[in-house]
């Protein structure tokens, strides 16, 4: 929970700031480095996804659309020999039988009937069937309608078929009113002549050809003629021989497929195929978006892939980025915490080295005073004249007191200097104590702040690094001093536990701590006394010092009421160097 | 009892040791470990008080140089500066070890006490 807590609410980001404080001035503005780490390894990763997705939307598109192509081409062709080959059989038919009779025979009536019966019966379609002279009229006629003696000269076809000698016509409504189209061979006679069979074709044939192909969505079968007009259609909708919208499409032995925008902003894919020896044109449209369906359907899937890897990416990236960065703050804040740690015991060090050397150098003069005074005292002792001059004994001893004062602070001076260094050793706690009070008593007494240390009996000495002690103490005792207001209380006692351990309170009557502040209190560079001078290191130094040597610390607080530090410390010098570690 | 003051605070070793002849107590002084040396060549010490800090020689390899000299001389270091090494050092050598200043009377307590232990 709290990590993932951390994620999102990283300390660089949102922990705290303090301008004021210069110790933080130097370092690196980390909300620019996450962004630009989270900016670059986005972008490292988002644009290869968004390359590939790219390449596979318009190869699947491709391949989506040159399959729709290559089906609707396969549905022409397959269309195409259907219609044509309905075409060739009955083509094949009337040349077989204009062949096949004579003339003569094909004027009988009875024989021309049982023709036409023979072709219904064989191939169905062919609803009417008659023989026209070489100028048009038609001479024998067998079918439902009254069409014999009719002349043919003026019709179109009939040029056609006296040229070609064999002609499909295109699809008409002629004299029967009815959309037929007809199939016509000429049979040239010796004497130059000729004549024509006819035979007529119902379209409804090539309707039901037309509707009985498969065609998947919502596609249309259609034949037009070469001018565009609608010859035969699957659907009941369209009216016959009107022009179509699609136009015309280039001539072309194969079957060919093209898009066609309509006017609607809709699109077709339109195949189609020129049946050859007839005026015909077959045409199979499907609508595009239907075709597309598939398509659009793996569009989506792509598209969501997409946002999902996307989404997955920029968590990932994000929560890394702020991982990292995150550590480097953290690490930079150790590393300037344990720098200005170094310079901090580096100044404390110092400061013992030249109060040691200042008690050398004034032990030596003060040695000498003391001799001299001695000397005094002797020779006075021993003649008769001062011996018993009570007020020159008074002065020369109040010179020895004050010689043996100055003496006491000199070597408090240096015993203190002297356990500066780090190492291990006997402590006797309240020496310590007492070391560390001896240089603040004077402030108290001036302050009047009332000391009182209080000290359970059955404390044993321990191993532990004396001077690590002292600095605790003398960094809780000079915070209690802030924070105390004349005439307040500091007490400082401790006690063993019943753990091996020693606890160290020292609690005063001061100001107290704002429950804001106690959160942070053990972090470094975090201080309410910024304006005043304060680094925020003291009590961060005083809890590492207190984990170095193995110990805990703990603070209660109140506003008003006062403050209290606990500490204990491990009795045994094992647990505590392994604490140091 | 004949006793040796070495320290080079002369103002020190020679008041010392006027105090210490005023008590009965005879003893020579000097300021240098050369000087030391050079003296006790000459006469016959039963202890030796130096001081643990002096330029060129200081007390703790002056003593060597004179127990060789004289075998069996004991010593009381004086000193005024408390590093710890040479307390811990001092203390297991010599029979004392004194913080300047110091209190005369103690001074002679424990060369009393160094001697008698001797007398043992």
């Amino acid at each position: 929970m709290s990590i993932s807590l951390k994620l999102f609410k990283p300390d660089f980001l949102w922990g705290r700031k303090s301008p004021e404080n210069p110790l933080q001035t130097h370092m690196v503005n980390y909300g620019r480095l996450w962004r630009s780490a989270v900016m670059l390894t986005a972008l490292s990763a988002i644009l290869p996804l968004l390359a590939i997705t790219w390449i596979d939307y318009n190869v699947s598109r491709r391949a989506v659309q040159s399959e729709t192509m290559e089906r609707t081409s396969r549905t022409v062709s397959n269309a195409k020999r259907t219609i044509s080959g309905f075409l060739a059989e009955r083509k094949s038919a009337v040349d077989f039988i204009v062949h096949d009779n004579l003339i003569e025979d094909l004027m009988d009536p009875l024989r021309l009937g049982i023709i036409l019966e023979n072709l219904q019966k064989s191939f169905g379609g062919v609803t009417d069937i008659g023989v026209i002279d070489n100028a048009g009229r038609q001479v024998a006629y067998i079918g439902p309608y009254q069409l014999e003696g009719k002349d043919y000269s003026g019709h179109d076809w009939f040029h056609k078929v006296v040229e070609k000698g064999i002609f499909v016509s295109d699809v008409f409504l002629g004299f029967r009113n009815e959309p037929h189209l007809v199939i016509a061979v000429k049979y040239d006679l010796p004497d130059k002549t000729f004549y024509i069979l006819r035979t007529s074709i119902d379209t409804d044939r090539l309707n039901d050809l037309l509707s009985n192909l498969e065609l998947s969505a919502h596609g249309n079968a259609f034949i037009i003629n070469h001018q565009g007009l609608l010859q035969a259609t699957a659907s009941k909708s369209e009216v016959l021989f009107e022009k179509i919208a699609i136009p015309v499409p280039q001539a072309s032995l194969k079957t060919e497929v093209f898009q066609y925008d309509g006017p609607e902003k809709e699109s077709f894919i339109v195949g189609y195929a020129y049946i050859q020896d007839t005026p015909f044109i077959l045409m199979i449209a499907k609508n595009k978006n239907e075709l597309m369906k598939t398509w659009h359907k793996t569009r989506l899937q792509i598209f969501l892939f997409l946002s999902v890897g996307i989404l997955i990416v920029m968590v990932g990236v994000i929560g890394f980025a702020t991982y990292f960065v995150n550590n480097i703050y953290l690490a930079d804040q150790r590393r300037i915490k344990t720098l200005h740690q170094m310079e901090y015991s580096n100044k404390l060090a110092s400061i013992g080295r030249l109060a040691a050397g200042v008690a050398h150098e004034i032990n030596n003069p003060l040695a000498i005073i003391n001799e001299k005074s001695g000397l005094i005292k002797d020779i006075f002792q021993l003649r008769q004249q001062y011996a018993h001059d009570e007020k020159l004994i008074g002065l020369v001893d109040a010179i020895h007191d004050s010689v043996a004062r100055c003496g006491a602070i000199t070597k408090q001076l240096l015993s203190f200097a002297r356990h500066m260094d780090s190492s291990f050793q006997p402590v006797d706690l309240g020496n310590v104590i007492q070391g560390v009070i001896g240089f603040l008593g004077k402030e108290a007494e001036y302050r009047n702040i009332k000391i009182s240390v209080n000290l359970a009996p059955d404390i044993p000495k321990f191993e532990s690094d004396r001077g690590k002690i002292q600095q605790i103490l003398l960094n809780l005792i000079n915070n209690s001093f802030a924070a105390l207001s004349e005439g307040g209380r500091l007490d400082i006692s401790a006690e063993k536990t019943n753990d091996d351990h020693v606890r160290i309170t020292v609690a005063d009557n001061g100001c107290g701590i704002p429950a804001k502040a106690m959160k942070h209190i053990f972090e470094p560079f975090f201080s309410t006394k910024t304006k005043v001078g304060g680094t925020g290191l003291g009590l961060s130094i005083t809890y590492s010092l207190v984990q170095e040597l193995g110990g805990a610390i703990d603070v209660t607080s109140e506003v008003g009421v006062g403050t209290t530090f606990i500490i204990t410390l491990p009795l045994s010098a094992k647990s505590a160097k392994q604490g140091g570690k | 009892m004949r006793i040796l003051l070495v320290d080079d605070e002369k103002e020190f070793v020679s008041t010392l040791a006027e105090r210490l002849s005023l008590r009965d107590i005879e003893a020579d002084w000097v300021t240098s470990a050369k000087e030391a040396e050079k003296i006790v060549d000459t006469r016959h010490y039963d202890l030796v008080v130096l001081d643990v800090k002096m330029p060129q020689m200081g007390g703790r390899q002056l003593k060597q140089i004179l127990e060789k000299k004289q075998p069996g001389i004991k010593t009381i270091y004086l000193t005024g500066h408390g590093s710890e090494e040479d307390y811990e050092a001092g203390s297991a050598e010599a029979a004392y070890y004194l913080m300047k200043p110091i209190n005369i009377n103690d001074l002679i307590d424990k060369i009393k006490i160094a001697l008698a232990r001797e007398a043992i």
